[in-house]
């Protein structure tokens, strides 16, 4: 398996941002995205989730094989953790929770309530989801953002596992993951030129 | 390339319409009033309506327009909802104000004839009451319209608003068909000659639509153009503040 | 897709969740008609049927902005967009949820306000089964507001502008159909139509519903 992203032209809000954004995985790599903020991190992840269409180009890999998590963890905080967990697991059809609690630590933790979190515990509790979806393509946005070292190097551990399992990675941060391994893409090459006024909607874009 | 789509670029277009824009709205002008003269003044008094029927002049035409200003953005949203042409997703956005006072006119015109006719501004009557509704679609369009930001956002939302609206606007004609058999006359015209209102009212009453029909279509492009330049200022403004 | 409705029907039970504020709601719309139309008991029956479905829409309208906006600004929907579940199914058991939290209760209820409006004993049944025909159509349509406007903030006027014109034909059918059973008179063509306009909006208002997440969601 290998996500091959070809000439591919993003846009927010009706604006091209990046264009012609060309990078390949294979299967037990990670590939991380760098640039500034509002360079076009988010959107070239939520394009590649399937989110959101392409201007231009093309994405290697069908949506299905996609697991997306962003910087919003969709939690509920009047379900417990085991329930918020376990209902991904139910709507991605891959059952056991407990090596996706036991991964991120949060096995003690199982029945609190997922109100009564901290940041970092929830933040947690989002990525023990990626692992529940099964989904051989990670794609995380800003994943270590309120970690405290310890859970990054947990974090660390995780994605080297579902990488040494025939995963793939592809994040967004401006922070140190802890994964020297994996390749680093800047975005500033790719930033979007001003399209000419005379295309044909071109005065829109 | 001499394909229809081609006033499909923004550029195009306001060349094109600025330069037929003056006849348009010239004959419209002529038409409605000529039309409106000849139908207030040479006109005989309806024996049983007397004076009163001369409203006819503007309330059948805008009626009319009401109506066909919804079908125009219903085809403008298809086409863009088909072939993303943002001229089209913006003609239809300029059609609601004019659609929307179209029904107002509708309306007020019924509500003064409606008086010494029938002896009531305002009768929960079949046609009214659509029209009502009418007017409330128009009014959540718009809306929604002017409550997202992003225009390509708005533009797919409203053309599925729109389809959507169509049907139920449709579904609700029949509904209040049921719920109310009603006092309002039949059509003024139709293709049924036995129907249609006497040859007198007639040809004034064809004028009055025609300049009706031109109005609207003088409106619509002027307003097209300039949401044409707003939509291009707004995208100039994002762009300066992207860097 | 299960696992999607059980845990919505739990969110919806827990603390926080809005059950049976549309019943509260309801209650009250009931209770001050009477305050604003006057006590007589014949005006009152006269009315009755076309009160309380006003209540039961306006009951539904109320709750309707919460069928997508508390997954929207946790994440969830973002996150749900990218699962197994297809759009389409995912607003139909939307749809269903609000039916079951807001709907049904609102017509389990309903026999003990139609009491307090003093609705003629023939009424009952045709009332009943009028709502039950006609509230998954609300529920159905209002699924398609919420989707159209869960990116605004503040959108809940606005959803209301939007839904009510599409609530026309299923409230006037609704309506006429308890009205007509309340008289005593046919109500066959208005349950025919309540019917029709259900099934219709059920099988078909799904796909526009989907279409305007996905266009929100991107």
């Amino acid at each position: 398996m290998e996500l091959s992203v070809q000439d591919l032209s993003v846009t927010r809000g009706g604006v091209p941002v990046l264009e012609g954004v060309t990078f390949c995985i294979a299967s037990g790599e990670a590939l991380i995205l760098r640039g500034p903020n509002g360079i076009g991190k988010t959107t070239l992840l939520r394009t590649v989730a399937g989110l959101q269409p392409p201007l231009r180009g093309h994405i290697g890999l069908e949506r299905e094989a996609m697991a997306y998590a962003a910087h919003a963890d969709g939690i509920k905080s009047t379900l417990s953790v085991r329930e918020n967990l376990g209902f991904w697991a139910d709507v991605f059809a891959t059952g056991d929770i407990a090596p996706a609690l036991e991964a991120f630590h949060l096995t003690a933790l199982a029945d609190r309530v997922a109100g009564g979190l901290s940041a970092g515990q929830k933040r947690r509790l989002g990525l023990a989801r990626m692992v529940v979806t099964g989904r051989p393509v990670w794609v995380l946005d800003e994943p270590t953002v309120s970690l405290d070292t310890e859970a990054v190097a947990l974090f660390a551990q995780a994605v080297r596992a579902h990488l040494a399992g025939g995963g793939l990675a592809l994040m967004a941060t401006h922070i140190d993951l802890g994964l020297s391994e994996a390749r680093v893409l800047e975005m500033g090459t790719f930033k979007a030129k001003a399209p000419d006024p005379d295309d044909f909607d071109g005065a829109f874009l | 390339m001499a394909s229809i789509w081609q006033y499909a670029n923004p550029r195009k277009f306001i060349q094109t319409t600025d330069r037929v824009l003056p006849w348009i709205a010239g004959a419209a002008l002529v038409a409605l009033i000529v039309g409106l003269v000849w139908g207030f003044f040479f006109t005989p008094e309806d024996y049983r309506q007397g004076s009163t029927v001369k409203i006819i002049y503007l309330h059948v035409p805008s009626a009319l327009m009401a109506i066909n200003g919804w079908i125009m953005m219903l085809a403008a949203s298809l086409i863009w909802i088909v072939r993303r042409h943002h001229v089209s997703a913006l003609a239809a956005r300029a059609a609601a104000p004019v659609g929307a006072t179209m029904t107002v006119i509708a309306l007020v015109t019924g509500a003064i004839w409606g008086q010494p006719m029938w002896g009531t501004w305002w009768a929960w009557d079949p046609r009214l009451t659509s029209f009502l509704i009418l007017f409330l679609f128009y009014l959540g369009y718009m809306a929604l319209w002017a409550a997202i930001e992003n225009d390509d956002t708005a533009a797919d939302l409203t053309s599925v608003l729109c389809l959507v609206g169509s049907v139920f606007a449709v579904l609700s004609r029949y509904a209040v068909n049921f719920w109310n058999q009603g006092l309002h006359q039949g059509a003024s015209l139709s293709l049924d000659k036995e129907e249609n209102v006497a040859d007198v009212f007639y040809f004034p009453l064809l004028l009055c639509i025609a300049g009706f029909v031109l109005l609207f279509i003088a409106l619509v492009f002027l307003r097209t153009q300039t949401e044409i330049r707003a939509r291009r200022m707004r995208a100039l403004l994002v762009r300066e503040r992207l860097g | 897709m299960i696992a999607l409705l059980t845990r919505d029907l739990r969110l919806a039970v827990r603390a926080g969740g809005g059950f049976g504020l549309g019943l509260a709601f309801f209650l009250i719309v009931v209770t001050l008609v009477p305050f604003s139309v006057g006590p007589e008991n014949a005006l009152l029956s006269e009315i009755a049927p076309g009160i309380l479905w006003l209540g039961a829409l306006l009951a539904c309208l109320l709750s309707l902005d919460r069928i997508f906006a508390l997954d929207w600004e946790d994440g969830s929907l973002d996150l749900l967009a990218t699962s197994p579940v297809p759009m389409e199914a995912l607003v139909s058991i939307k749809a269903l949820a609000h039916w079951l939290t807001t709907g049904l209760p609102l017509i389990v209820a309903t026999p003990v306000f139609a009491l307090l409006l003093s609705l003629p004993q023939a009424g009952y049944v045709p009332l009943v089964l009028s709502l039950f025909l006609g509230t998954p159509a609300l529920s159905v349509i209002g699924t398609f507001g919420a989707a159209l406007t869960v990116g605004i903030k503040r959108g809940g006027l606005l959803l209301s502008l939007l839904v009510l014109p599409l609530y026309v034909p299923t409230l006037i059918f609704g309506a006429e159909m308890a009205r007509r059973g309340a008289l005593g008179l046919d109500m066959k063509t208005a349950m025919m139509m309540q019917a029709g306009i259900s099934f219709g909006v059920i099988a078909l208002l799904p796909f526009a519903s989907a279409a305007v997440l996905r266009v929100n969601l991107r």
